[in-house]
């Protein structure tokens, strides 16, 4: 590969990386940045379009509508990036200690994620939400239910061809013991993807929480998350489509923003995969 | 070909008791009692006889696993119970709304090919150039989008600015169906053409492309003949592993279009916490998918005479 090229690709990460931090940053600091209280009700300046005092226009009971979605986007990105994280850090350590040890707990896991596998995955996803009554932290358990396999079985495969290389053997005979061994020697190698995975996924996981909201088994009102405000400003999308299609907008935006930076990633820790 | 379809239809049993054995350990878990929850829908207060007797009328004083197996029996009867909302029972009402579901599904997988397949070879074609760039690009953005937000843009331009197609459905109709399938098949595309251009792109590279052109083969008949036919069982395969999320997403959209199927039907049954409803929607999604894969797995062999031929009747 051509040293323009890598450095395009870096200058790329970078800038996503920049981009993402922002969204961050703008997400966790939503209080301070918001320029009305996204809760207080102001009847008198109800439904007001965007423009104006109001950037994105104000909602039924005259909420800021630019306040509220920063504060939804605080909700939807923060456990979206608690479930990215769980299901990488389970799915990965399920995977490494399948692939190390081998015989049966290696069968006990396949099993368990073949099972997983087997199911179409949201709608297994809905029904766990729903029997856990809701609420944004069991959406996240839903989904990290269903997701977790999908990490194990690429951890899993990456030990594996770790494990069969030379230079493991070389540790073993210098007598490393099993901690030193996955910790020192595994991880590290099969990081990259399983990191390139969950960057990936930051995308669709957040449509997929904002998905469950949105059909009232995520975040409660009047907790704003990005699905259900869509959900809940529904029946105005003929009069009043900015209420709807504002907190749209925001995941789209976000989600735009993760999955350029998914790439990137990629790209920068595996040149050769997106050259196809 | 017999012994292995009968060896997969045998495959089925296992993962079969898992499905109903979880559909049922879930609404256990629910720690939602039948009887109770019915009394507290009726809003009857009665005493704890009264409630004791019901549940040994319905069985719930036994075991966990002798429950499982009665309800099992009663499953292989068709009966699942009835709703705690309606008081109808279960799978009647869920045969009712599938056929719906089905058209719907049927015909946004129709589109998904349409829209999916020419535009995945295209840009597989034409790899690297601006037709490829511009499909990526619009892959790219319908991926990007969760499918409600995108339904919500449908109806808003589609039916309520340009008037074109009913914002309610109205009945199962040509025009009814048009928008949830056009959703349910632009989060599909966006996927599947990726798929599709990068298994055309693999199938150009290997050397028998080369050498047709070498031997003065016009390129469209290589591409039909053979880089099509033989990139055809990855191009089923992939586009039947995205079934499954295109089930889970039928409930989403059905309930914004008000389509009149299963997906909505299991949406007001979770807004309502009507278990045996939820639990009979979970269970026949996941038989279904599981016997969408079965036959997918059993058309390779009709489509590539490698697997037929080879070493697969373990």
């Amino acid at each position: 590969m051509s040293t323009p090229e890598k450095k395009r690709i870096r200058g790329r990460l970078i800038f996503f990386s920049l981009l993402a931090l922002g969204l961050l940053l703008a997400a966790v600091f939503a209080d301070r940045l918001t320029p009305f209280d996204p809760n207080a009700q102001d009847m008198s300046a109800s439904l007001q379009a965007p423009g104006g005092v109001h950037l994105a226009g104000t909602d039924r009971f005259g909420r800021d509508m630019f306040s509220r979605i920063l504060v939804g986007l605080r909700t939807s990105l923060l456990a979206t990036l608690t479930l990215v994280a769980v299901i990488t850090v389970a799915g990965t350590v399920a995977g490494v200690l399948a692939g190390y040890l081998g015989g049966a707990p290696d069968a006990v896991l396949m099993r368990i994620s073949d099972v997983c596998l087997a199911f179409p995955g949201l709608v297994f996803a809905m029904a766990i939400a729903a029997l856990l009554n809701g609420g944004i932290g069991n959406a996240v358990l839903a989904l990290a239910l269903i997701s977790w396999p999908k990490y194990a079985r690429i951890a899993r495969s990456q030990t594996l061809t770790v494990k069969s290389s030379n230079y493991i053997a070389a540790v073993r005979l210098s007598g490393s013991g099993p901690v030193k061994m996955i910790g020192k020697h595994i991880l590290p190698n099969i990081l990259g993807p399983v990191l390139v995975t969950s960057m990936l996924d930051i995308g669709t996981m957040l449509m997929e929480l904002a998905g469950l909201s949105f059909l009232g088994l995520g975040a409660q009102p009047p907790t704003a998350e990005l699905g259900n405000m869509m959900s809940g400003g529904r029946s105005m999308l003929q009069t009043y489509p900015w209420v709807v299609l504002g907190p749209g907008v925001a995941i789209f935006i976000t989600v735009v923003v993760f999955n350029l930076l998914g790439d990137a990633v990629r790209d920068y820790l595996d040149p050769h995969s997106g050259k196809r | 070909m017999r012994n292995y379809v009968l060896k997969r239809l045998l495959q089925l049993i296992p993962i079969l008791l898992v499905i109903t054995f979880l559909s049922f350990g879930m609404m256990r878990l629910a720690g939602s009692d039948a009887v109770l929850q019915k009394m507290e829908n009726t809003g009857m207060v009665v005493s704890q006889e009264v409630i004791d007797k019901a549940r040994a009328e319905l069985g719930l004083d036994k075991p966990f696993l002798t429950q499982y197996f009665v309800w099992l029996k009663n499953l292989l009867h068709g009966d699942m119970g009835t709703s705690y909302i309606s008081g109808k029972e279960v799978f009647p009402t869920f045969l009712s709304k599938l056929p719906a579901t089905l058209l719907l599904t049927a015909v946004s997988i129709g589109l998904t090919i349409v829209i999916s397949i020419p535009l995945g070879v295209l840009a597989a074609v034409k790899q690297n150039r601006f037709t490829d760039y511009l499909i990526r690009f619009c892959s790219f953005i319908g991926n990007s989008m969760p499918n409600f937000f995108v339904a919500l843009l449908l109806m808003f331009f589609f039916s309520i600015r340009l008037g074109w197609f009913p914002v309610i459905s109205d009945g199962v109709g040509a025009k009814s169906v048009a928008l949830p399938a056009l959703t349910l098949a632009i989060a599909m595309s966006a996927k599947y053409l990726r798929q599709v251009r990068a298994t055309v792109l693999d199938e150009l590279g290997k050397s028998y492309v080369t050498g047709a052109r070498a031997r003065g083969v016009r390129f469209s008949v290589t591409l039909v003949r053979s880089v099509l036919k033989a990139s055809l069982v990855t191009i089923i395969t992939l586009l039947t592993l995205s079934i499954g999320s295109l089930l889970g997403g039928t409930a989403i959209v059905e309930s914004i279009f008000l389509w009149d199927g299963v997906g909505k039907l299991a949406v007001d049954a979770i807004s309502m916490r009507d278990y045996p409803m939820i639990q009979a929607y979970v269970m026949w999604m996941a038989i279904i998918y599981v016997g969408i894969n079965l036959i997918t797995d059993l058309s390779y062999r009709l489509l590539d005479p490698r697997i037929r031929l080879g070493g697969m009747e373990v």
